[in-house]
């Protein structure tokens, strides 16, 4: 994951200016020279069998269709035959202009933000505490793994049904007096979002404690111990030493987290449906790509939504690389983390 | 701590000792907090299961009354059950198993092979993680039904690997080249060429990170929902997540048998990954750390 963020130095490398990966820790490391070098010609052929399967199906799958969506986004089409109602930009314009669509984009926006400003902490301290020295370590760790582990139709339906408004948590609170807290939890449109935003944080927290715990252990013991020595308490530890130490690890799952909120589908899909996420405020752009596209038989709109939330996630990833992960090379060419 | 110990005198180390107790106490706490935080929502599915639906329309967040077993067994006893068990682990093994082959052959190719163009082909791969299924789903519907394989496994499965080897070569590849070279120099002494120098030793050494890839791309196959919603539209072919969804829909007004199939359905998800937990972790050290 770390690669993310050293793309600059891949790009440097491909552009000729080879410079030594030990610098930029996780960079693409240069490659061991073969012991026997000897003439090209088999070396070509274990490359092309080595490489050229993965290459073939990530090219056909991945990059394919996303060019494909290219071209038919510019088209008026109901998914067979040939696609002939070429319609220029008309798509692209009907998208940005409808209002469901930009209310969609804000409710995503909305998400990235939340995101990260619930999980991240969040998952730092649960991290930090998993850390420590306890009994039942590998059990608690596995427990607390729960969510991330099941599957979003499982979450979903559980939580749909738990949240009704004579469902669980309304029956709770009214058992234990607190009845006039009971609301609609999943159609209110004052609600809703904030629905959405509590199950995201505990579906997929357990994701970033992984990274983090990831994170973690790739501080040596030696420094923490020696601050220790030094009379430094527990919490100075962790807020001088382990916090500026995990920066990398938190800022690449930022950036993941971000990517995943801007396509976030199937918890809204199973939780809400098609038409009660729109009137609960809970839609997405990609749900909005799913109901105005497949659903309603115009692929052609469907590709131009898909290519919409590629560009923005494009931008989003180029902007947060250029400004927020670029530090990361710099530190780590300087000899400065890890 | 341990080397400070013995120069302290005695009532301090009593105080630190304290002091620690108190905050480990502290510590369980939160962590037991936590942990029923996280479980909440997935005992009130499992519990769900052993009630009767009058039970659970009368008093929602209870406790069963005289545990039901005969939610599961309905689920249990019915084919289309086992049909999607069938075809969940179907699909996640063909993924996990095309996934690690052809991510570890690529990651050793990139990591081991000086060749023009490498750069290049890693910073294609690593791109991929960018954008997942959700921009590409729609023209990757239209191409797989160009193919003739919609309503059919391989449909599903063959775009899974595509989606899943960028994050697969990206953990591999510093596992393979933190292999010494002085192993392969020596493999080379004993006549090992370098493909046999992969299927000998390369294979071996980097089992730790094979398994972390694994099972993330065992998980995920396993939960995958948007593409086999696109692709798989008859009962027949449908893995555990879209019959889970289609159950509860057909059977909206049996709730408590709706519990007792999600129940069952995150069992295998749940074993494989309390199984390898503390290998996921460890596997991803490598990849996260800067």
């Amino acid at each position: 994951m770390a690669v993310l963020r050293e793309e600059t130095h891949t790009e440097e490398a491909a552009r000729g200016s080879r410079r030594p990966a030990e610098g930029g820790a996780s960079a693409l490391p240069p490659a061991v020279p073969s012991p026997r070098a000897r003439s090209h010609w088999p070396k070509r052929a274990e490359l092309l069998l080595l490489i050229g399967p993965a290459l073939l199906v990530f090219l056909a799958f991945v990059i394919l269709p996303v060019v494909l969506a290219a071209y038919y986004g510019f088209f008026s089409w109901s998914g067979y035959g040939a696609a002939t109602d070429f319609v220029g930009l008309r798509n692209y314009i009907t998208i940005l202009t409808d209002p469901a669509f930009l209310e969609a984009l804000g409710h995503n926006g909305f998400i990235v933000v939340m995101s990260l400003v619930l999980q991240g902490p969040l998952a730092l301290g649960i991290a930090l505490l998993l850390n420590r020295k306890l009994r039942f370590q590998s059990l608690i760790r596995v427990l607390i793994f729960v969510p991330y582990v099941i599957s979003e139709v499982v979450v979903g339906l559980g939580w749909s049904l738990m949240l009704q408004s004579n469902g669980a948590l309304n029956g709770l609170l009214e058992k234990v007096g607190l009845g006039g807290l009971a609301t609609d939890w999943l159609s209110d449109p004052s609600v809703a979002i904030w629905t959405l935003l509590v199950i995201i944080t505990w579906k997929y927290v357990g994701f970033a404690v992984i990274l983090f715990l990831a994170g973690l252990q790739g501080i040596p013991d030696e420094i923490t111990e020696a601050a220790r020595i030094d009379g430094a308490s527990y919490w100075q530890v962790q807020r001088y030493i382990v916090l500026p130490l995990m920066g990398p690890t938190v800022r690449i799952w930022a950036f993941l987290s971000i990517i995943g909120s801007l396509q976030l589908f199937d918890l809204v899909w199973i939780v809400w449906g098609q038409y009660v996420a729109g009137t609960a405020g809970t839609s997405t752009m990609a749900t909005y790509m799913v109901a105005n596209g497949r659903n309603s038989g115009s692929y052609g709109y469907g590709n131009a939504v898909a290519v919409v939330i590629f560009l923005i996630s494009l931008v989003v990833a180029l902007l947060y690389q250029r400004f927020i992960l670029r530090r990361d090379s710099a530190v780590t060419t300087t000899g400065g983390a890890h | 701590m341990a080397i400070a110990a013995p120069l302290a005198s005695r009532p301090r180390r009593r105080r630190v000792s304290e002091q620690s107790r108190r905050s480990s106490l502290i510590s369980y706490l939160v962590a037991l907090v936590l942990v029923g935080l996280m479980l909440a929502p997935v005992a009130y599915i499992i519990l769900g299961g052993f009630r009767t639906n009058s039970e659970i329309t009368v008093d929602p967040s209870g406790f069963p009354q005289a545990w039901a077993w005969s939610n599961f067994g309905d689920v249990l006893a019915s084919g289309s059950f086992w049909t999607q068990v069938l075809n969940s682990t179907v699909a996640a093994v063909c993924t996990t198993v095309f996934v690690v082959v052809l991510g570890l052959m690529a990651a050793y190719g990139l990591s081991r092979y000086a060749f023009r163009g490498r750069a290049a082909v890693y910073a294609l791969f690593t791109a991929g993680l960018m954008f997942p299924l959700t921009v590409a789903i729609t023209p990757l519907y239209i191409l797989v039904r160009n193919l003739g394989l919609t309503n059919s496994l391989a449909g599903v499965i063959i775009p899974q690997i595509a989606f899943a080897l960028p994050l697969t070569i990206i953990v591999l590849v510093p596992f393979l080249a933190a292999i010494p070279n002085e192993l392969q120099e020596a493999a080379a002494i004993d006549g090992l060429g370098r493909l046999g120098f992969f299927f000998r030793m390369v294979v071996r050494l980097s089992l730790p990170g094979v398994i972390t890839v694994g099972i993330l791309a065992f998980i995920a196959s396993w939960n995958a929902y948007l593409l086999p919603l696109f692709i798989l539209n008859g009962e027949a072919s449908y893995t555990l997540p879209l019959g889970t969804q289609a159950f509860a829909s057909q059977y909206a007004v049996d709730t408590a048998k709706v519990l007792a199939f999600t129940s069952l359905s995150m069992i295998p998800a749940l074993v494989f990954f309390s199984l390898f937990e503390r290998r996921i972790v460890g596997g991803l050290t490598g990849a996260v750390k800067g």
